[in-house]
């Protein structure tokens, strides 16, 4: 048709271009035609954060961005965080401590909860807990989602050091 | 046979079977958003279906108007029940005996109802189209109040007029559905009339929803060519799915393959048929093309299936010294516009005969009248098994407004009408046979650790500080003991749509020594593919992770009834561990013939078969699965496979003991738990990591319809909660920390002794919440109020009891 808009992103560090209607969700653009399905669509309204990407360094329910307006972003999802030989610290961390149940609501928490460790690389629970607020889960009451990132943050931090020290060698 | 053999101790934590915190298998998809969700799929043509709905919640339809929908480029097709009419298929059965409209037929009886189902290329296209359909209706009076319904001169189904009998016996008025009678009411009221003491109240459980984080939906693919029908769904009962479906779309069933991809959560949600799955198939058939249906989260708190709405008078006796001696419940259900309960067929207010509880109560009487109104249909077992969570809801409640009564402790009034451990098998008096319990240990031992007399001497002292001015804060102690009926059920007693309650499970063992399991349940998030592995890898010396579990595809799985009302474990575990043996015995007989001995001569030993008093000479399970491919075994069938349909001899009765400590703002009516501990008794623990999840998720879901979750009408029918910005799901910054713990009392009569543990917790959890709440205020004259307790309603409370003067 031709009000569609030559979309151009950067998802997951490979670019891709498009033909999008501008008042097409993001989260369908993602979702259809790109085939990236890790990002879900649970409410419609931005409560659930079930379709939480990372665009231009924030934390952002594709919900509710029209895809006219991320045109040219830089966008992150679940998919973008790890790969099946080298998996994200929060990837392990929410299977090693039960983080998740259904997993509709993981690819959102994880990707909510990586940019959270960027943010705040030494959370408390109570940060933890805050700062998922945005990100509903209906199946494990979060103990083990605040478990789980915790848990990461841990790991990040005790590789950092690892890191550091290495360097420093 | 050589010294690297690995000790029994070694090879047992090798095969990671029952008892094991495995990891889930499911988990590497899940967090790669690798997981493949209904709405995932995407097939070549796919059209998009959306339906066109009822702003009122009763009307009649006067005419609708499709034209201008039809003329919106990439409009396919737009149907109403006219166009459905023909093939039969504009109204539909429900689980409950009653039938319901697929497409409004001449009126709507709900707002929320489905009119018209537009198809176009995409889901923009058809969300205009929708926009375009204009519909004429006439607006009729709306009835939201099941007791104005029994009284009211509107008719608000016109197509039972003149019908007296319904499914479930006689209809005493043109709103009344059935009435259900359990018990014995005149030897009750008996008891009642010279009793003691007998307390009475009266309680509303709000209607609320299960709103898992993925909403429904369905994509049908018609192939037209072979005269095959795909149907891909949020279905927790695949397989009855292709059975209705079959008898509906008259499409043989062997031509229908009904897939439930991953599900997103269900919570009951998925347990029934919708009219956007039948849409779908429908608009497949007619456009040739494969149709996806997917609601949005509005459409789905409004339209599919809600739970609770029950008004619950209650009555109980006792002794002066409190030993209850009889227990009378009379419930006004509501069932919306159309009986679309959940329920075995011969269960309309499901196991609502459970209410009497955990306690031995000699005599009893449950009577239930269902209603129809201008609400949504359902009535949905959200999280329990067929109405437990009203049952435990209300006896749970009765107890604590007896303890007022008798100005007793409601700790010491459980622990003295519980069953006793010698009771059990124990038959309650509304018919119940409970397989297995022992309350006084579960309770003793939640109140020990939550040092309940320290609790109750801190809330005594919170409530003088509170009279003398110095804190704002009440304290609550809510308690609460349940016991839950799950795994329906035996095929005699239990049937949804004529099918009975069996569930299956088929083994293949692969010549390599690794296995596939199909089973007739499928997963909504509780890790079946972790824990039925084990449960089998247990049974047959095969490593859980070299074991396959599929569920989901009626193409493969054995038929089954599928995974709701905590019956996956009970029914479907059962039958597992029970193909599994049929898999050992054709072990045994292979080992013997590959050792030379007789079958007599060798026994099973974790991974393999040895020859009894000699275990140096063995067979392990992977030779066992060679030899059964490769060796000609006189008197043997090649292969190593076995399928198991398990009828449940009884239901299972998992129970828990639960306390919460709660404190309460009097002037802002906001609750904040301090503690909540949970002790669950489900029978033998497969998996303790996957208990514990399954714990702290229906303890969450409790704490959100005890606090504030409800799906609410005002008089005009309109649905006041249908986003989640009204409905209340608990974010991580509500949820407490649980603590959890546990005592295990196997069931005797399932194979594993397990008795299934996912809605405990909400079963349980709910009344707790909501008692401690209650408990806050005891101190000061309050009685019962009803729940949902948000911060509101609590607030409402203090200022009614004078708390704010």
């Amino acid at each position: 048709m031709s009000d569609k808009m030559h979309i151009k992103l950067t998802v997951n560090g490979e670019g891709r271009e498009f033909l999008a209607e501008p008042r097409e969700l993001l989260i369908y653009a993602l979702r259809e035609h790109l085939n990236i399905t890790g990002p879900h669509v649970g409410c419609d309204t931005s409560h659930c954060g079930a379709c939480t990407v990372t665009l231009n360094g924030k934390s952002v329910k594709s919900c509710t961005m029209f895809v006219g307006q991320a045109n040219g972003a830089d966008i992150t999802t679940v998919e973008g965080l790890g790969t099946p030989d080298a998996l994200h610290v929060l990837q392990e961390s929410f299977r090693e401590h039960h983080g998740l149940q259904c997993g509709f609501c993981t690819p959102g928490m994880i990707t909510r909860a990586a940019k959270l460790l960027e943010e705040n690389p030494t959370p408390t629970e109570e940060d933890v807990r805050f700062g998922m607020a945005g990100n509903i889960c209906r199946c494990t009451g979060y103990q083990n989602i605040v478990k789980s990132i915790l848990a990461a943050a841990d790991e990040m931090n005790g590789s950092e050091q690892g890191q550091t020290v290495e360097a420093a060698e | 046979m050589n010294d690297l053999t690995p000790n029994r101790e070694e090879r047992t934590a090798n095969l990671k079977g029952m008892g094991c915190a495995r990891k889930r298998v499911e988990d590497a998809r899940f967090t790669q958003g690798q997981g493949n969700y209904v709405d995932d799929v995407k097939l070549p043509g796919m059209l998009h279906g959306d339906f066109v709905r009822s702003p009122y919640a009763h009307a009649r339809v006067k005419s609708i108007n499709k034209e201008a929908a039809l003329a919106l480029p990439g409009v396919v097709a737009v149907l109403t029940a006219e166009d459905l009419a023909p093939l039969n298929l504009h109204w539909m059965p429900t689980l409950a005996g009653d039938k319901q409209m697929v497409l409004a037929d001449g009126k709507v009886l709900f707002q929320g109802q489905e009119v018209a189902f537009v198809v176009a290329n995409d889901r923009y296209i058809a969300a205009d189209a929708v926009e375009l359909v204009e519909v004429d209706y006439e607006e009729l009076p709306v009835i939201t109040d099941p007791f104005e319904a029994l009284q009211s001169d509107v008719v608000l189904r016109e197509d039972l007029a003149g019908q007296t009998e319904g499914a479930h016996g006689p209809r005493k008025h043109h709103n009344h559905i059935f009435t259900w009678e359990q018990g014995d009411e005149a030897a009750t009221n008996q008891v009642m009339d010279s009793a003691e003491v007998v307390a009475e109240e009266s309680m509303y459980y709000h209607r609320t929803h299960p709103c898992p984080l993925e909403t429904c939906g369905s994509v049908a693919s018609m192939d037209k060519v072979n005269g095959k029908l795909t149907l891909w769904g949020t279905f927790q009962a695949p397989h009855v799915v292709r059975t209705v479906a079959a008898l509906l779309s008259g499409i043989e069933e062997h031509n229908i393959r009904v897939i439930s991809p991953d599900i997103g959560g269900g919570f009951g949600n998925k347990v029934g048929v919708y009219p956007g799955y039948i849409c779908s198939i429908v608009a497949s058939i007619v456009t040739g093309k494969p149709v996806k249906w997917v609601e949005d989260r509005m459409e789905n708190l409004m339209s599919t299936a809600f739970a609770r709405d029950y008004w619950m008078k209650g009555k109980i006796s006792a002794t002066k010294e409190g030993k209850i001696t009889g227990l009378h419940c009379h419930v006004t259900a509501d069932h919306g516009g159309f009986d679309a309960c959940a329920d075995p067929t011969k269960f309309p207010a499901g196991f609502m005969n459970i209410c009497t509880g955990s306690y031995d109560i000699p005599v009893a009487y449950l009577g239930v009248d269902g209603v129809y109104t201008n609400k949504a249909p359902g009535g949905v077992s959200y999280r329990c098994s067929f109405r437990v969570t009203e049952a435990v809801y209300f006896i749970e409640r009765m107890i604590e407004v007896l303890a007022i009564e008798l100005d007793m402790d409601a700790a010491e009034l459980r622990r003295i009408n519980f069953i006793k451990k010698e009771q059990f098998p124990y038959t309650a008096a509304l018919g119940w046979e409970y397989d297995s319990g022992d309350y006084h240990t579960a309770w003793d031992k939640a109140l020990k650790t939550v040092d309940y007399e320290g609790l109750r001497a801190e809330q005594a002292e919170r409530v003088e500080a509170f009279k003398r001015g110095e804190t704002r804060k009440l304290m609550g102690v809510g308690l609460s003991f349940f016991t839950e009926i799950v795994g329906a059920g035996p095929v005699k007693n239990c049937d949804i749509l004529g099918m009975g309650m069996f569930d299956s499970c088929e083994i293949r063992i692969h010549p390599t020594g690794s296995a596939i399991a199909r089973l007739g349940t499928i997963s909504q998030g509780q890790g079946h593919a972790t824990t039925f592995a084990q449960i089998l890898a247990s049974e047959i010396g095969i490593s859980a992770d070299s074991i396959t579990i599929e569920e989901g595809d009626t193409d493969t799985a054995p038929y089954g009834l599928g995974t709701y009302g905590s019956r996956s474990t009970p029914v479907a575990g059962a039958a597992t561990a029970l193909a599994g043996r049929k898999i050992r015995a054709k072990a045994q007989m292979i080992a013997a013939y590959l050792l030379e001995v007789h079958d007599d001569d060798v026994e099973f030993d974790v991974d393999r078969f040895v020859v009894k008093g000699a275990p140096e000479r063995f067979s392990t399970m992977k030779d066992i699965a060679y030899a059964a491919y490769n060796q000609a075994i006189p008197g043997l069938e090649p292969g190593l496979e076995a399928v198991s349909y398990y009828d449940p001899p009884n239901m299972t009765y998992p129970f828990g003991a639960y306390v919460c400590v709660m404190d309460i703002d009097v002037d802002t009516g906001v609750p904040e738990i301090r503690r909540f501990y949970a002790l669950d008794d489900c029978g033998t623990r497969i998996n303790p990591m996957i208990i514990e999840g399954q714990v702290h998720g229906g303890l969450t879901e409790a704490l959100a319809v005890a606090l504030g979750q409800e799906i609410a009408y005002d008089d005009l029918g309109n649905v006041k909660t249908g986003t989640l910005m009204d409905f209340f799901l608990p974010t991580a910054w509500e949820v407490p920390n649980y603590e959890t713990d546990f005592t295990v009392t196997p069931s005797p009569h399932h194979p594993i002794g397990a008795k299934g543990v996912g809605e405990s917790p909400h079963v349980g959890g709910v009344p707790c919440f909501s008692n401690a709440v209650q408990d806050a205020f005891r101190a000061f004259g309050l009685r019962h109020t009803n729940m949902p307790h948000d911060h509101w309603r609590i607030w409402q409370t203090a200022n009614k009891l004078g708390l704010h003067d």
